[in-house]
Parts: structure tokens; C-alpha cells; sequence
């Protein structure tokens, strides 16, 4: 203790006493592993680098195909296969259906809920650049990430009602999909609770030393709640193996981003964190695709975590329980769905290549609506779980007092059977 | 100036020779009463070492990392031992990235540690005070205590152990020494667990750390020095959920757990001196999932109860306890059951010896409960 007071003391001498303070920028920590003085220059210039409001730099967006489907780069196409190219032009496609019918669905009330991802489908790519097995933790407007892994339509349909056949036996709303098979964390309500989760899961990716990384999706709104910032402090602190991606789509519900945040979105918290961070086109397939595959680069190999911020537009409302009409500017609504929709440029280049035609299309629209059709009428018509599963899985095991409430439920239920909904339910 | 000023044994022995003049309890400087915390035998076989509870506790994290090569200690402060000493020398033996701090951000520890869990690794995270805690409780109820039941177990983070130290140190104040037991009894989901003393401390906590459900495990700092005993110093774990009869009697049920044993032992032996009551003590240990039949079958045969806890008395655990205890026990009981608790303000700090649910108070409860 006594040597570094010493040290510390003898430092601060040589400092008062050179005539230049901005000479050395030594540091004034006697710790050489205190990251938080070393390298820190002196200056005279008290506003340098104090970025005052109307200062403000906004960092440009990544892009490789433009709106129209142009490449601005050849060198810089991804390397994806026509195979994987069409099928993320597939499941957008697909995606742009399955919204539109479950939202009617949900306004026929025949499912209880359902949010659309329009507009943002092209977070497809950034599964693309992922292995299969790593862990996703999502927000709820990525299923797309999910359906290319391989959730059928099917699954969609079953988890939306609540029947038997899903997967986390009806305890949650429409949207909150997940799978085990598939590396997808379940999706909860509460924004931004799945933020530090993501670290701490690759934390443990880390210390096994398995090559794998971990993508966290959050959204503008949730990237204001603390465990935003907690998250990415320790994931940069810990060194975490986890690529946090952003979709900026301008909207919390009603609440556009200027209400949001007043800084440069959330790509300019990167610095603040030692993180690095790239801002791309939220509707550039290849410019995701691009930018998650070097973050994952960076989260394997450097053990360091990358945030990705992509900008886009949410196209719909917030879920069936909002009016966007009441916000948005409709105009510009259409004008998005017209010009800047993640489908057009990535049709336009696959029709380019000859790989995509409007009979194609057609097809498809036809085989996926069909599949809907048939696929509520079948989810709709499944019972629900059985009762015994309302206690299962509170804990590991079965305690003494759920038995007994169980038990207790069961006998009122079998005196009231005539008023509870115990036909829709497995016996 | 003006007034004479005694010395401090003389106006002992005179405070000494009124108290023995007035209707208050003579027992209370009785040679058997015990001065401070009483040391327990150990509960397991195998060769023991005089260890306080800090010391208990450190063996026990010692024990995890050492037989669990995925557990993982962190926190604020755990990488130099620790503010109150339970983690020292662990990051020498163990490695920094197996024992280390971390930012410092409660929700950020509970987030991190659930996700840490939900890989498998045995994830051991301290948070430095359970006043401290607060930051975390939406990553506690809404998703440690929600990840199983939302996957129907195909996700969960069993693995995951939080420690912190709670309760009343003498000089806490308002946030030093808070009870929190009550906000986390009350999510279904998750384990909370509050020791009585070393021994029970590293076999609670090792049990807490192997359970497969996320635990609380929360730790009486008034005794991290003051308690010490024989503590096995080998692998060993007590169960959770099951309550412990320390003293068997046959008059009144006294139920409390964690610091609160100590005046509620004190309390029991005057109550049998002055009173020729037998009580029959129990350490609750786990507060959920509790000991439902431990409970109920010793009021079914005293009909007498009282319950304390520093915790305050509005919405505090002994509410859920009375709340069974009449529904199961009512036509057993000889007497409203009685419960001692802090009272209903902030934990202040010069009126704490006022505030806390004392040997006193305590004692006044059991002479109420046999005199109804």
C-alpha cells in the first residue's frame, strides 16, 4: 500500500513540475492496468471533442443494395448461395402473408393477439450469418430469425392458440415463441429483460470454449431501459461472445424516436462502452448479412461483444391491439411499402439473376395462404393442454401446496363442471 | 453541573436493585441465559473447524467452485473477498474468470446470472446488501422466476443462486439492514432460504446452489463475526423446504428463522424459568416452499403460537404462516396467535434496540399466548 502512495505521489511531482501538461499524458494511476486513466491526454482546449448538441455527427448507415435492387459494391455481395438467397426471399415473402392473415385472424377473433414484423423482415439475413446453434434471445418482432431455423407454420399456428401441441403448453399470448431445437431463448413481454440474459449466456459459451456466439434483438424503445445499458457494460466488461442488434424502426407503439433518445440512435452508445458498433439499412439484406457476419467474427474469435444498429421502418401497428392511423403518417407508410420494402430490392436482384419470377411468386403466395387456411382450422379445432399443467413447471418438482392446490382445484372443478370451459382441454 | 455523577457499576447495581423491586422479569441477568449467539454441535458427521458464519460461507462457495467446474462466483467487490469477506481468496485459487467483480448494477447481475444459468453453468452471484437488491426485482419475478413455467422446462435457470446479506447490524439505518424475504416468498417460482448460523449456513447454502429451482439465499449479517461454532469442513448439505425443531415443548409453537433465533431462544428459556412454559422452537430455514407439515403437526398439539421476524409486521412472512396455520390448525388453537415483528416505519437507526422484534417483546408474546 505504502509503495503505491509512494509511486502515485512521485508521478504527480514529475507532472507539476514539467512546464507542458500536454506533453507526456501520463498516467496518473500507479496501476498500468487501470484502463480508466492510461492513455488520457492532457489539453488546453477545454471543449475539445465535448460534442455540443448542434455538433451533433450522425454516423452514415451500411449499404450494399440500394432501394432499387442495385449493387453499389460487387465486392462486397455476401457470399450466400442461390439456394439461401431465395429462401430469405421466400420467408420474407411468406412472412408479408402470414402477417396479414393471423391479423385477421386475431380481428375474427380467433387468435387472442398477434404483432406483424412488416417492414423489418430482412433481419433475416442476420440468421443467415449465424451458426445453427447460436442462442438467440429475440424481442418479439424477429420470428423470421426463428422460420429460418426451420419453425414451420404449423408451430406458429399451435403456439398462437394454445393447444397441446405447443411447445410451451399454452401458458403464454400468441408471439412468445420459442424452441429448444432450434437455439431461440422464449420470447416474455417485459422489454429489454432478455438484454443482460445474453451476456451471461455467453459468458457461459466463453468459459466452455465452444465457438459459438449469442445475438441478443431488442428494439429503439427497449434499448432506453436500463438493462440495456446493463447489458452492454458487461458484456464489454466481462469480454461476452454476444452481438447485440438493434432495429431502429422509429416507433415504441405511439412513441416516435425523437422522443426516445436525443443522441445518435443507439450505434453512438458503441464508444461509450469500448464496444464496437456498426449502423446499417435495415432493409439491405446483404448489409445485415455483411455486418453480422464480422460481428460474429469479432464475438468468436476476440471475445468481444459488437453492437449492430439497423434502420428501418415498422410498417404496421405495434400489435392488434394498436391503430398506427393514430400516430403514423400513412403517406409515408405507403411510401416505404412502395420504395424501400426489404422484398423489392431483393426481388429485383433475384429476378435479375434469373432466380425469382413472378410465377414463382404467385405460387408461393398461393401454397403459403393455403397452408394458413388449413393450418387454423386445424390448430383451432386441438384441445387445449391438459389441467395438470397449470402447476408442472412452476418448479423442478411438484411442492407439497401446488399438490394440494391442484387437488383442491380438481374437486371444485368437478362439482362446477357444468361452468368451466373443461371441453376445450385435453382430459 | 450540580448533579451527581455515579459510577457505571454503582447505577448498574442500583438499576439492578429497582428492576428487582418492580413487576419486570428478574430472569433476564439469570447466569443461564446465553451470552450471544449459541454455538450448535454440527449437524453432519466428519471433522470440524471453528468457523464464523462468514467463514461457513466461503467454505461452502469454496466447496461449490471447487466440485462444480461450471460454477461461477461474481458480484460487486467478490474479486478482492468481498465487502464482508466471504469471498477471499477464492479468484487466487479459482482464476478471474471463474471468481470476479462486476459492474456495479444490480439488474445487470441478476440478468447476467440468469443467463448464465440458463447455459447450465452453476452461476453464484452476490449482491452486496439485500437493501440493494430492488434493482433486480423485475429480472427476479419476471423472468428467474417465469423462465421455467414460460418453456415448460425446456429453458430454465435452476442453476442460479443469489446471496445477500439482510437484516438488522446494529448501526444499519435504513438501508443497511432491510428484510426483504417477504417481496420474494410471494412470486411463485423461485426458493428463498435464511440461515440460522454457520452450520446451517454452509449446508443450506450448498443445497441452495445444487437445487435445481433459482434460490435467494439471504444471509444474517449481524452474525457474520458474532456467530461461530464447529463447522464440518467437508462437503455436506442440509435439506431445503424442511423446517427444524430446535427445542421440542409442549405449550407454545415459537417459529422464526435466521438472526431472529437468538432472542427467540433467550426468550423461551425465561419463559420456562419465569413462566414454567416449554416451548418448542423452529427454525422455519426455507421460507418458500416452507415446511407446511412441521408446522401444523407441533400447533396441532401446543394450540399456542407466536411468530417473529425483523421483518415489519404489515405484509411480512408471518402473515402467510398465521394465515395457514388458522385455516389448518383453528379448532387446535387455545389463543390468537401472536407474532413480533419491527414496526411499520423505514428501519430507523438510533431507535433500532426500540424497533426490532427484541427478546422482550418476544417473551411478553409467549406470556400473552398461555395467559389468554
Amino acid at each position: 500500500m505504502a509503495s503505491v502512495l509512494v509511486r502515485a505521489v512521485r508521478s504527480c511531482t514529475r507532472l507539476c513540475a514539467a512546464k507542458n501538461w500536454t506533453a507526456h499524458g501520463r498516467s496518473l494511476s500507479s496501476n498500468p492496468g487501470d484502463r480508466g486513466w492510461s492513455g488520457i491526454q492532457y489539453t488546453t482546449d477545454m471543449l475539445a471533442g465535448s460534442s455540443p448538441h448542434k455538433q451533433q455527427v450522425f454516423r452514415p448507415m451500411y449499404q450494399v443494395l440500394d432501394h432499387t435492387g442495385k449493387v453499389l459494391d460487387a465486392a462486397q455481395v455476401p457470399d450466400l448461395s442461390n439456394t439461401q438467397l431465395v429462401k430469405m426471399l421466400e420467408l420474407i415473402i411468406t412472412v408479408g402473408v402470414m402477417d396479414q392473415q393471423l391479423y385477421k385472424a386475431q380481428r375474427m377473433g380467433l387468435i387472442s393477439f398477434y404483432m406483424m414484423s412488416s417492414g423489418e423482415e430482412a433481419v433475416v439475413a442476420s440468421a443467415a450469418a449465424l451458426a445453427h446453434d447460436d442462442m438467440v434471445f429475440a424481442q418479439y418482432r424477429e420470428p423470421i430469425v426463428l422460420y429460418w431455423r426451420g419453425y414451420t407454420i404449423d408451430q406458429v399456428l399451435d403456439q398462437s392458440f394454445g393447444n397441446w401441441l405447443d411447445l410451451a403448453k399454452g401458458r403464454q399470448m400468441p408471439v412468445h415463441f420459442g424452441s429448444k431445437d432450434l437455439h431461440f431463448q422464449f420470447i416474455s413481454s417485459p422489454l429489454s429483460t432478455q438484454m443482460p440474459q445474453a451476456p451471461g449466456y455467453a459468458y457461459g459459451i466463453k468459459l466452455s470454449g465452444k465457438k459459438n456466439c449469442v445475438i441478443c434483438y431488442f428494439g429503439d424503445g427497449a434499448a432506453q431501459e436500463g438493462d440495456a445499458h446493463a447489458a452492454m457494460n458487461f458484456a464489454s466488461t466481462r469480454g461476452c461472445p454476444v452481438i447485440f442488434f438493434c432495429r431502429n424502426n422509429g416507433y415504441a407503439i405511439s412513441t416516435p424516436t425523437h422522443d426516445q433518445y436525443a443522441g445518435d440512435g443507439i450505434v453512438s452508445r458503441g464508444p461509450g462502452y469500448g464496444m464496437e458498433s456498426i449502423r446499417v439499412d435495415g432493409n439491405d439484406v446483404f448489409a445485415i448479412y455483411n455486418a453480422t457476419k464480422h460481428a460474429r467474427e469479432v464475438a468468436v474469435n476476440e471475445h468481444r461483444p459488437v453492437l449492430i444498429e439497423s434502420m428501418s421502418y415498422r410498417l404496421g401497428s405495434h400489435s392488434t391491439s394498436d391503430d398506427q392511423t393514430g400516430y403514423q403518417d400513412m403517406n409515408i407508410v405507403e411510401q416505404w411499402k412502395r420504395e424501400y420494402h426489404p422484398v423489392i430490392r431483393l426481388r429485383n436482384y433475384l429476378v435479375e439473376k434469373g432466380l425469382w419470377d413472378a410465377e414463382r411468386e404467385k405460387g408461393l403466395l398461393a401454397a403459403v395462404s393455403d397452408k394458413l387456411k388449413k393450418g387454423l382450422n386445424r390448430a383451432r379445432d386441438e384441445p387445449k393442454p391438459h389441467l395438470d399443467y397449470l402447476f408442472e413447471d412452476v418448479h423442478s418438482k411438484l411442492t407439497p401446496r401446488l399438490e394440494r392446490q391442484k387437488r383442491e382445484m380438481m374437486e371444485h372443478i368437478k362439482e362446477y363442471k357444468d361452468y368451466y370451459p373443461l371441453n376445450q382441454h385435453e382430459s | 453541573p450540580g448533579k451527581t455523577k455515579m459510577s457505571l457499576t454503582s447505577s448498574r447495581l442500583v438499576w439492578r436493585c429497582l428492576r428487582s423491586f418492580s413487576t419486570g422479569v428478574k430472569g433476564w441477568d439469570s447466569p443461564n441465559l446465553p451470552k450471544g449467539y449459541v454455538a450448535e454441535p454440527s449437524p453432519v458427521k466428519g471433522e470440524t473447524k471453528k468457523m464464523n458464519l462468514v467463514e461457513a460461507i466461503r467454505s461452502g462457495l469454496d466447496i461449490a467452485l471447487q466440485t462444480d467446474p461450471t460454477a461461477v462466483v461474481f458480484g460487486e467487490d467478490v474479486a478482492f473477498g468481498g465487502v464482508f469477506r466471504c469471498s477471499v481468496g477464492l479468484q487466487a485459487k479459482y482464476g478471474k474468470s471463474r471468481v470476479f467483480n462486476t459492474p456495479l448494477c444490480e439488474q445487470g447481475i441478476l440478468g447476467f446470472g440468469i443467463g448464465l444459468a440458463v447455459h447450465g453453468n452453476t452461476a453464484v452471484a452476490e449482491i452486496q446488501f439485500a437493501d440493494y437488491i430492488h434493482p433486480a426485482f423485475d429480472q427476479v419475478v419476471n423472468e428467474a422466476a417465469k423462465y421455467r413455467y414460460r418453456s415448460a422446462s425446456l429453458y430454465h435457470c435452476g442453476r442460479l443462486t443469489v446471496r445477500a446479506p439482510y437484516g438488522a447490524v446494529g448501526h444499519g439505518g435504513l438501508y443497511h439492514s432491510q428484510s426483504v424475504e417477504s417481496f420474494y416468498a410471494h412470486i411463485p417460482g423461485i426458493t428463498v432460504v435464511i440461515p440460522r448460523g454457520p452450520s446451517q449456513a454452509k449446508g443450506l447454502l450448498l443445497s441452495a446452489i445444487r437445487d435445481d429451482n433459482p434460490t435467494f439465499f439471504f444471509e444474517p449479517k449481524a452474525l457474520y463475526r458474532a456467530a461461530i461454532e464447529d463447522v464440518p469442513v467437508g462437503d455436506y448439505t442440509l435439506p431445503l423446504s424442511q423446517a427444524e425443531i430446535l427445542h421440542e415443548g409442549s405449550n407454545v409453537t415459537v417459529i422464526g428463522y435466521g438472526a431472529q433465533i437468538q432472542p427467540l431462544r433467550q426468550a423461551c428459556i425465561v419463559a420456562k424459568e419465569q413462566l414454567g412454559v416449554s416451548c418448542e422452537l423452529i427454525d422455519l430455514r426455507t421460507i418458500v416452499p416452507w415446511d407446511e407439515d412441521t408446522i401444523i403437526k407441533s400447533v396441532c398439539k401446543t394450540g399456542r403460537v407466536v411468530i417473529a421476524h425483523e421483518d415489519t409486521f404489515t405484509g411480512g412472512f408471518a402473515g402467510e404462516l398465521i394465515a395457514t396455520i388458522q385455516a389448518e390448525c383453528f379448532l387446535n388453537l387455545e389463543a390468537p396467535i401472536q407474532r413480533v415483528c419491527s414496526w411499520d416505519t423505514p428501519f430507523p437507526l438510533v431507535y433500532e434496540p426500540f424497533c426490532v422484534p427484541s427478546k422482550y417483546r418476544c417473551f411478553e408474546a409467549i406470556k400473552k399466548v398461555v395467559s389468554f
